[in-house]
C-alpha cells in the first residue's frame, strides 16, 4: 500500500465521521489550549518578574558591614558591624577606581517617630545623598528630592514615602508641610511615588533626609559609619565587574590582604530574585500539572473513541482484509487516524490557546508570552498523544480475523 | 441431468486443488469438525456451484477457498501456490491477487464512490493512482455502470450495488471469482441481472465459484458440488445444458 493512499484513506475516515472526530478532538483541544496558556503565563510571569527586578535595580550592588563568614568559616556579624564609613562611600563613587559604578548612595537608617500635629508615625528614617533616587530607582510623586546644598549644609528637609505621608497627613499632597522628629522640625520637600513592597517590607513606608542631617541630628550610632552602601552599576552586564572593583577598593581602604578577611559583604539583590523566581516556578509547575492532566484525559478520550470506532467498523475492517489489506495496513490506518485527530486537536487547541493568551491579559492583568517553540512542541505532543493512545485500538483492529469481522452484523 | 466423475482436462492444471481438506473448530472442550476430508479440483474457465444447507460446512469451505481461513489438515493449492501454509500477511496478499469476492451484503464502503470502492483492492496491491483509476473505470464499464462511477452506494439500487461489487471482484484480474450468496439480498429482477452477469463472465472464460443454498441459482453453474456434514455428497454433478 502506498503511503499517500494510507494517508488519504485515514483522512477520509476521520472526515466521514465529523461529529465523532470533533468529540474525540475535544479533550486534546482543551489540553493543548491549557498548555499554551500555561507556558505563556509562566513565561509572562518570568518576564514581569525580571522587569520588576530591573525596576528595583537588577544592576544594584549592596555593600553591608561585617562578613557573612569569617576567615575560619564561622558566621560573623553580618550587617551589624560599623565597618563601613562615609569615606568608603565617597571612594566607591570615584569613577577611576570603580569605573563600572554609575552612582553610589550610602544609607544610615534609624527607626524614629515622626510627628505632625496630633498624629505620629514610626518609620525608618534614612540619611543618604542626592544620588539615592537614581541608585534605588525611585521617582518623586510630588515636590523634589533634596539637593547637594541641603546635604552640605545639613538642612532640615525630608522626603516621605507615600504610605508614610498618608499615615501622618492622610494625604500625599503634603509638600511644604512640616514634621517633627526628636523635637527637630523638618520641611517636607518631596513625596516618593509608590514602589510596592520587597518581600515583607513596604518600600513606601520610609522617610529620607540628607546624610549630614542624619549624622548631626538623628543618628544614634557612631557618626561616620553607614549601614549600607548601594552601588548602581552602569548596566546589569557589568554587575560582576563592579562588584570586584568595589571589593578590591574596600579591601585596600580597610587595609586587608585577602577577601577572606573582608569586614564587609558585597551582594546583589539575590533574595528578591530568588523569591520571585520560586513563586513563578511553583505557579508554572502547578499549571503544567493541570495541563498535563487535561492532556492525559484527552488522550484517554482518543483511545476510548478509537476503540468504539474499531467495534463500529468491524465489517469495514473485515472487508478491507478480504480485499487484501495486511494487518499492518489496518493498524497503520487506525494509528494515522488517531494522529490526525491529535494533529487537528492540537492545531485547534493552539489557536484557542493563542486567542485566550491575546484576550486574557486585558482581563487578568497578567502578561502572557506566546512562544513559537511552545506552540510547535504543543502540536508535536498532540500528535504524539494520538499515536500513543491510538496504538491499542489500532492493534485490536489489526488483530481482527477477517471471517469474524465479515460475519459481524 | 447426468452424474459423471470429472476427468481433469488434458494439459490444463487446476486453478484450485484441494486434497483431504479438514477443518476443526475448537470452543473450549468442544470440538466441531466443519470439513471432514474434501477433495476438489476446479479448472480454469469452470463455473462451479457449491450448495448445501446451513451448517453443512459450505461457509467454511468458502472461507477456505477465499483464503480467509486456513485448513486444520490437508492441502490447498491456488493457482499453483500452496496457500495452506501461508501466514496472515501472505494470505492477505494471496486474497488480493488471486480472489475476487462478491458478498451477499455487497460490502461496499458507504463513504466511497463506486469508483473508490472498485479501486480498493488495487490500493492494497500498491497500484499507482492513474492506472488504478483507469482499471477501475474499465471494470465499472464492464458491468454497465460506467456512467455511475461518481455515485455513492446509497445512491444505487441493490442490483447496481452488487454490480459495483462484481466490478471490484474483477478489477484485480483474479484467478477465481468467489461469489457467496450473491443474490441473497436481491429481488428477482436484480437476481436475474446479477446471474446473467456471472453467465457472461463465464462465457468470457473466467473461473467462477458460486456458493448458494438456492437450487435455481446453482443450476446456472456447469458443475454443482453438494456439501453435507462437511463432505461432498457424490462427486461433482454436471448440469446438462
Amino acid at each position: 500500500m502506498r503511503p499517500a493512499d494510507l494517508l488519504s484513506s485515514s483522512w477520509r475516515a476521520v472526515r466521514s465521521h465529523k461529529m465523532r472526530s470533533a468529540l474525540t478532538m475535544l479533550g486534546i483541544v482543551v489540553g493543548i489550549a491549557s498548555v499554551v496558556l500555561t507556558v505563556g503565563l509562566g513565561l509572562g510571569t518570568q518576564k514581569d518578574v525580571s522587569e520588576q527586578i530591573a525596576a528595583l535595580g537588577s544592576d544594584l550592588l549592596i555593600v553591608s558591614p561585617g562578613s557573612s563568614t569569617d576567615s575560619s568559616g564561622v558566621r560573623g556579624g553580618f550587617g551589624s558591624g560599623q565597618t563601613l564609613t562615609l569615606s568608603d562611600a565617597e571612594a566607591l563613587g570615584n569613577e577611576v577606581v570603580v569605573p563600572d559604578a554609575d552612582a553610589v548612595a550610602p544609607e544610615k537608617s534609624s527607626s524614629l517617630s515622626l510627628e505632625y500635629g496630633e498624629s505620629n508615625w514610626t518609620t525608618t528614617v534614612t540619611g543618604t545623598t542626592t544620588s539615592w533616587p537614581t541608585v534605588r530607582s525611585r521617582e518623586l510623586l510630588y515636590g523634589s528630592f533634596f539637593t547637594d546644598d541641603d546635604v552640605t549644609s545639613g538642612a532640615h528637609v525630608i522626603v516621605l514615602g507615600s504610605e508614610t505621608a498618608v499615615e501622618l497627613f492622610g494625604a500625599t499632597t503634603v509638600v511644604g508641610q512640616q514634621v517633627t522628629i526628636d523635637g527637630e522640625t523638618f520641611d517636607v520637600v518631596g513625596v516618593l511615588s509608590e514602589a510596592g513592597s520587597s518581600g515583607d517590607t513596604s518600600l513606601d513606608d520610609l522617610a529620607v533626609v540628607p546624610m549630614t542631617t542624619m549624622i548631626d541630628t538623628l543618628a544614634t550610632t557612631a557618626s561616620e559609619s553607614v549601614d549600607t552602601i548601594y552601588i548602581k552599576a552602569v548596566s546589569s552586564d557589568v554587575l560582576g565587574a563592579a562588584s570586584q572593583e568595589a571589593t578590591s577598593l574596600l579591601l585596600n581602604l580597610h587595609g586587608l590582604a585577602s577577601a577572606d578577611d573582608a569586614d564587609f559583604t558585597v551582594d546583589v539583590q539575590d533574595s528578591l530574585i530568588n523569591a520571585a523566581t520560586s513563586v513563578y516556578q511553583k505557579l508554572t509547575v502547578l499549571l503544567t500539572g493541570i495541563a498535563a492532566l487535561a492532556l492525559l484525559v484527552g488522550g484517554i478520550g482518543v483511545m476510548n473513541i478509537m476503540l468504539v470506532s474499531v467495534t463500529e467498523r468491524t465489517r469495514e475492517i473485515g472487508l478491507r482484509k478480504a480485499l487484501g489489506a495486511a494487518p499492518a495496513n489496518i493498524r497503520n490506518q487506525f494509528l494515522i487516524e488517531a494522529m490526525i485527530l491529535g494533529l487537528s486537536g492540537g492545531a485547534v487547541g493552539v489557536v484557542i490557546g493563542v486567542g485566550l493568551a491575546l484576550g486574557l491579559p486585558g482581563v487578568l492583568g497578567s502578561t502572557i508570552v506566546i512562544s513559537g517553540l511552545a506552540l510547535v512542541v504543543s502540536v508535536v505532543v498532540a500528535v504524539g498523544i494520538g499515536a500513543v493512545f491510538g496504538v491499542y485500538p489500532a492493534a485490536r483492529a489489526a488483530r481482527l480475523a477477517p471471517i469474524d469481522a465479515l460475519r459481524d452484523q | 441431468m447426468t452424474v459423471t466423475t470429472r476427468d481433469p482436462l488434458a494439459g490444463a492444471s487446476p486453478v484450485i486443488e484441494i486434497t483431504g481438506a479438514r477443518k476443526t473448530y475448537r470452543t473450549g472442550d468442544i470440538e466441531f469438525e466443519a470439513l471432514r476430508g474434501i477433495d476438489c479440483r476446479i479448472f480454469p474457465g469452470e463455473y462451479v456451484a457449491i450448495v448445501g444447507p446451513s451448517g453443512s460446512g459450505k461457509s467454511t469451505l468458502m472461507n477456505i477457498l477465499g483464503c480467509l481461513d486456513v485448513l486444520t489438515s490437508g492441502s490447498y493449492i491456488l493457482a499453483g501456490e500452496d496457500v495452506s501454509t501461508l501466514d496472515e500477511v501472505a494470505l492477505a496478499s494471496a486474497r488480493n491477487r488471486r480472489i475476487g469476492f462478491v458478498f451477499q451484503q455487497f460490502n461496499l464502503l458507504a463513504s466511497l464512490t463506486a469508483l473508490g470502492n472498485v479501486e480498493l483492492p488495487l490500493i492494497y496491491a500498491g497500484v499507482a493512482p492513474a492506472e488504478r483509476r483507469e482499471r477501475a473505470l474499465a471494470a465499472l464499464e464492464r458491468v454497465g455502470l460506467g456512467d455511475r462511477w461518481r455515485n455513492h452506494p446509497g445512491q444505487l439500487s441493490g442490483g447496481q450495488q452488487q454490480r459495483v461489487a462484481i466490478a471490484r471482484a474483477l478489477v484485480t484480474e483474479p484467478a477465481i471469482v468467489l461469489a457467496d450468496e450473491p443474490t441473497g439480498n436481491l429481488d428477482s429482477r436484480s437476481t436475474e441481472d446479477v446471474l446473467g452477469m456471472l453467465d457472461d463472465l463465464h462465457g468470457e472464460g473466467r473461473t467462477i465459484v458460486l456458493i448458494t443454498h438456492e437450487g435455481d441459482v446453482a443450476r446456472r453453474a456447469q458443475t454443482v458440488y453438494n456439501v453435507t456434514d462437511g463432505q461432498f455428497v457424490g462427486a461433482g454433478t454436471e448440469i446438462a445444458k
